[in-house]
């Protein structure tokens, strides 16, 4: 391993790691993300392995794992190269047929590639997927390309560049500027400036600085930087030092959720990797820069993606959040100015320093520049990870990029932002995504989690779901969150079991404006907000519940029945077999029925019944 | 040494001042719960939240924690500010009915009714027994544990705490205990909101300070006592329903 | 885990001490599974915090446990998509076939059914780890199978 003590000695390593590789040669690069590996993609790439290996085949054809393509639903998903073929659903025993063709006249495996759901059409590569056709994918570019373990695959594709480029001549300012220019905005979730961030901590006298990695993703239904993590860590350590260079630091920490074990190992194996090239540490290719980064699991708490929090975190102490200001900019770890960002937005450095400020602010819409990453998970066909340009309309990405909702059935609502964001009605379908726009919506941009619903879904339901969570997860530090939440999620349960009355809505209202206005903490601030959309937006929904003890989408257990059709039912019993509670009397191949007075409503009858005899009223 | 504008008026401070304290000095009232003077500022009560900046970027921020900075422009008073406090106090005493501090404050800021059932709990979380502790009796004999609903106030594994030197300032401080409301009626979480310290509305007043709902021993013997009134002896209470 | 190890971590650790804490109790949970009164005592003496603060800490994180954990961990994922996909009623169906009334440990010690919010495989929910393995799509119907997988085995090393 060489230590380059200069950036020209990384420029020569660089040079010569892709010189090694010849780009007409073979590989299969299978995508070895966390959401593959449960699909299996590790026994098809142990497969792989054995077949290449029986064949003699292992020094003709590379076999590589990689991060997350974020193209999840269709996992396990892997790329032949060099014409780049993108395969989907791999099973182990395609795995003989995906070698076969990669030696005899390298004609695809027809079946495992992508069909279009309406035309029927087989695709075959990568960027031709409708899916991945309409994003922007500058940070997740690379995470199918590259081995998140292999320096060289980083260096290959042009990584550490940016900051060869900062160390050979820019000065710290130059960044800063750079940064500001670019209008990056804080990707954690508030979207704060960047630039103007960092220019804080660096007029700030005190000594020494810190900046941290805020890579304790917790809205449920966010996998994006944990993806970005496990799938291109590099890209995140050299956003990090080029920081380091542009702030003074001396020390970095990446705070890291503990249920990310895969991104811990990553990244650790990344840090040690940068540490023997000399890209960390003492002296940094030479420029004087010395540079330490230190990665602290987190002990499961979400509040701890709240700055302060996380900060007390790394002090070891109880990740109960501070009164800001001070900001952590100016007072942070240790009582120094500390520069915290989210994963993405250290990820988006190295990028604008790349390719220029003015490039990136060119992509995006007035106030909201650069991509986002989004993940697009719920009742949606297509869920997976996606990175568009911002100013994209949520049909787009609904319909274009996530190609609707399954089972024919209606869009109903998108909540974007996690437990902190709201919910966006399929009526503002047209709504630009940008920081702004979703803020006037009574939503939040967040870190990036897009849940789609359909008409199955429960608003009264959702918002009480995401009170429990904001309750289980609350500090209990200050009172109206501590307090203020659990009343409100009272309200939401009497709601839901048809015993509300309309002066709750107006209580619960009221409940919600004084939590988000009096809270100590961003977590009890934005916590109203998904009560406070779905009022604005749903209210029908709530009158339905409150005046007719009724859900419209019969989620809410105690106002639906569960009946069994009985010209339908065709006395199978298997419903009997799931039912715990022994609601379901019948006769072998006669028609069942269910006794209301037992029926829990767990929905397992209706998991099992094929005739589709079960209804829901 | 910064200046700032409270309530329209302007002042100059020390750095590191409070706005809490800035606003005590010109003698501009702010309600606490949380704080004390003798205490490391804590921020968790949310009482003295007070209004900084102007529309439509304005925030309401704890008073006792926001140093007071060059320019800043507070509101004790503005409408955002009484809202806030009177829902809060709504919680507060739904969730305390029985600290006389709870009520009296309540009172104090206008508080009509609580439309929340009342929960009867022996401690806000305010902090101030654990803070005076670590910092004045310098014993950490208790603290807090546990998180979010679950979070509470107790010495670490047993019971008794083996550091405890049985001082009673935990006691002494609690803003629960300090003062326990005499009401007649405990259910009915609004009393008649006495700002004196004698027992409350079991006799006759000659001067009824209620201006609330009287509550049930008002109704019983008091002043709102239907017959009473009748006969010209009962004096008709202001505001009977709320003004 | 980062660069202590174990209680012995106690003896080379770096100041400032007390940042260490959590990385201390993190090692001490993976060595004996849960957080023993006795050295969770000698933390704070060495580490000169006052007992009640370690214990704030011990009881803040949910990564600890002042209680021994069962052989096989269950993490049921109750994040949204897997809310929305189903996820409380396997839940409730997993809770009533280990006999348990809220998530916790069994009493034969074979199981502890912890909750979590979102282990980032939202793709394929609803999601259930156990131990090292995560079981994805999960039905109520693929419960009782999944669970007489594990029951008397050893338990999958688990990463966290």
């Amino acid at each position: 391993m060489p230590n380059l003590q200069s950036v020209q000695e990384l420029e020569a390593f660089r040079t010569a790691c892709q010189r090694a590789i010849d780009p007409a040669r073979p590989c299969i690069s299978v995508c070895a993300g966390s959401g593959c590996s449960a699909s299996g993609a590790r026994e098809v790439l142990q497969t792989l392995r054995q077949i290449l290996e029986r064949q003699g085949l292992q020094d003709t054809i590379d076999l590589k794992s990689t991060g997350c393509h974020g193209f999840c639903e269709k996992g396990p998903v892997m790329i032949a190269w060099p014409e780049g073929t993108f395969y989907n659903r791999v099973a182990v025993r395609d795995a003989a047929e995906i070698v076969a063709s990669m030696s005899n006249g390298r004609r695809p495996v027809e079946r495992l590639l992508y069909q279009d759901p309406v035309s029927g059409e087989r695709v075959q590569k990568e960027e031709d997927v409708p899916f991945y056709r309409r994003q922007q994918r500058i940070l997740f570019g690379n995470n199918g390309r590259i081995d998140p373990k292999a320096i060289e695959d980083y260096l290959r594709v042009g990584g550490y560049s940016a900051l060869a480029r900062v160390l050979s001549g820019g000065t710290p300012e130059q960044v800063v500027d750079s940064v500001k220019r670019a209008g990056l905005r804080g990707r954690g979730g508030a979207g704060f400036p960047t630039g103007k961030k960092w220019e804080v901590c660096r007029k700030n006298p005190a000594r020494p600085k810190y900046i941290i990695c805020n890579a304790d993703e917790g809205d449920p239904g966010a996998f994006m930087d944990r993806s970005l993590l496990e799938g291109n860590p590099h890209s995140v350590l050299e956003g990090l030092i080029i920081g380091a260079y542009a702030l003074e630091a001396s020390e970095g920490f990446i705070y890291v959720r503990s249920e990310y074990p895969l991104a811990v190992e990553h990244l650790g194996v990344a840090l040690a990797q940068a540490e023997e090239f000399g890209l960390l540490g003492e002296n940094i290719l030479g420029s004087g820069l010395n540079f330490h980064i230190r990665l602290v699991e987190g002990a499961g708490a979400f509040v701890c993606g709240e700055e302060t929090a996380l900060i007390a975190s790394i002090e070891g102490r109880v990740g109960e959040p501070h009164p800001r200001p001070p900001y952590p900019a100016e007072k942070g770890l240790r009582g120094k100015p500390t520069v915290i960002n989210n994963v993405k937005t250290w990820a988006s450095v190295p990028v604008i320093i790349n390719r220029g400020a003015d490039w990136y602010a060119s992509i995006g819409t007035a106030h909201s520049k650069g991509t986002m990453v989004f993940s697009l998970v719920g009742k949606i066909n297509n869920t997976g990870l996606v990175e568009v340009p911002m100013g994209i309309t949520l049909r787009e990405m609904i319909y274009g990029i996530g190609g609707g909702v399954p089972r024919g059935k209606q869009l109903k609502a998108v909540q974007i932002g996690g437990p902190s964001g709201g919910c966006i009605p399929a009526s503002l379908i047209d709504l630009p995504i940008d920081y702004e726009a979703l803020t006037e919506a009574g939503s939040m941009m967040g870190s990036g989690g897009m849940v789609v619903m359909d008409e199955d879904t429960c608003m009264v339901d959702v918002a009480r779901y995401f009170l429990e969570f904001l309750e289980d997860e609350s500090c209990g530090k200050c009172f109206p969150c501590r307090k203020g939440t659990q009343r409100m999620r009272e309200i939401l349960t009497w709601i839901s079991q048809g015993k509300g009355s309309e002066e709750d809505l107006r209580l619960l209202e009221d409940l919600a404006w004084m939590v988000r206005e009096t809270s100590l903490c961003g977590l009890g601030q934005t916590a109203p907000n998904p009560v406070l959309t779905t009022l604005r937006y749903f209210r029908e929904e709530y009158l339905a519940h409150v005046r007719e003890k009724r859900c419209p989408a019969r989620v809410c257990k105690e106002l639906i029945t569960y009946r069994i059709d009985p010209t339908l039912c065709d006395g199978c019993g298997a419903c009997v077999r799931v039912c715990t509670s022994e609601a379901i009397l019948g006769e072998k191949k006669h028609a069942h029925e269910i006794q209301n007075a037992k029926c829990l409503r767990c929905g397992a009858c209706l998991e099992v019944c094929q005739p589709k005899a079960i209804v829901v009223t | 040494m910064p200046k700032l504008k409270i309530n329209g008026i302007h002042v100059e401070v020390e750095r590191g001042t409070t706005v809490l304290e800035a606003a005590r000095f010109l003698g501009i009232e702010i309600p606490t719960l949380c704080h004390d003077d003798g205490l490391k500022p804590y921020g968790a009560c949310r009482l003295c939240v007070v209004e900084v900046g102007a529309a439509p970027r304005s925030k309401l921020q704890s008073a006792c924690t926001l140093p007071a900075d060059e320019g800043m422009v507070v509101s004790t008073r503005s409408a955002r500010v009484e809202r806030a406090r009177r829902l809060l106090l709504e919680l507060y005493v739904a969730t305390c009915p029985q600290s006389k501090t709870i009520q009296d404050l309540a009172s104090r800021y206008g508080l009509r009714a609580v439309r929340l059932t009342p929960e009867f709990e022996d401690c806000i979380q305010c902090g101030k027994c654990v803070r005076m502790c670590a910092e004045q009796m310098m014993a950490g004999a208790i603290g807090f544990a546990y998180r979010g609903l679950h979070r509470k106030v107790i010495s670490p594994f047993r019971a008794q705490s083996e550091v405890c030197r049985h001082c009673g300032a935990c006691l002494y401080i609690c803003p629960v205990c300090e003062l326990r409301c005499h009401g007649a009626q405990p259910e009915t979480t609004l009393c008649s909101g006495c700002l004196n310290l004698a027992p409350a509305c079991l006799s006759y007043h000659e001067h009824a300070m209620c201006f609330l709902d009287p509550c049930a021993a008002c109704e019983l013997a008091g002043p709102a006592r239907k017959d009473l009134a009748k006969s010209g002896e009962g004096i008709p209470v202001h505001g009977k329903g709320g003004t | 885990m980062t660069q202590t190890s174990g209680v012995k971590g106690l003896e080379h650790a770096t100041s400032p001490q007390r940042e260490n804490l959590i990385t201390i109790l993190q090692d001490m949970q993976a060595n004996f599974h849960y957080l023993p009164e006795a050295k969770l005592r000698e933390v704070a003496d060495r580490l000169r915090v006052p007992l009640i603060q370690v214990f704030h800490v011990a009881t803040f994180y949910s990564c600890f446990s002042l209680e021994p954990v069962g052989k096989h961990l269950v993490h049921v994922c109750l994040g949204t998509a897997c809310h929305v996909r189903g996820a409380p009623r396997v839940l409730d169906r997993l809770l009533q076939e280990l006999r348990l009334s809220q998530p916790g440990t069994t009493k034969d010690c074979e199981f502890t059914v912890k909750t979590v919010r979102c282990v980032g495989c939202c793709a394929l929910a609803p999601v259930v780890r156990v131990d090292a393995d995560t079981h994805h799509h999960l039905t109520q119907a693929k419960v009782r199978g999944l669970l007489r997988r594990y029951h008397r085995e050893a338990p999958v090393p688990a990463a966290a």
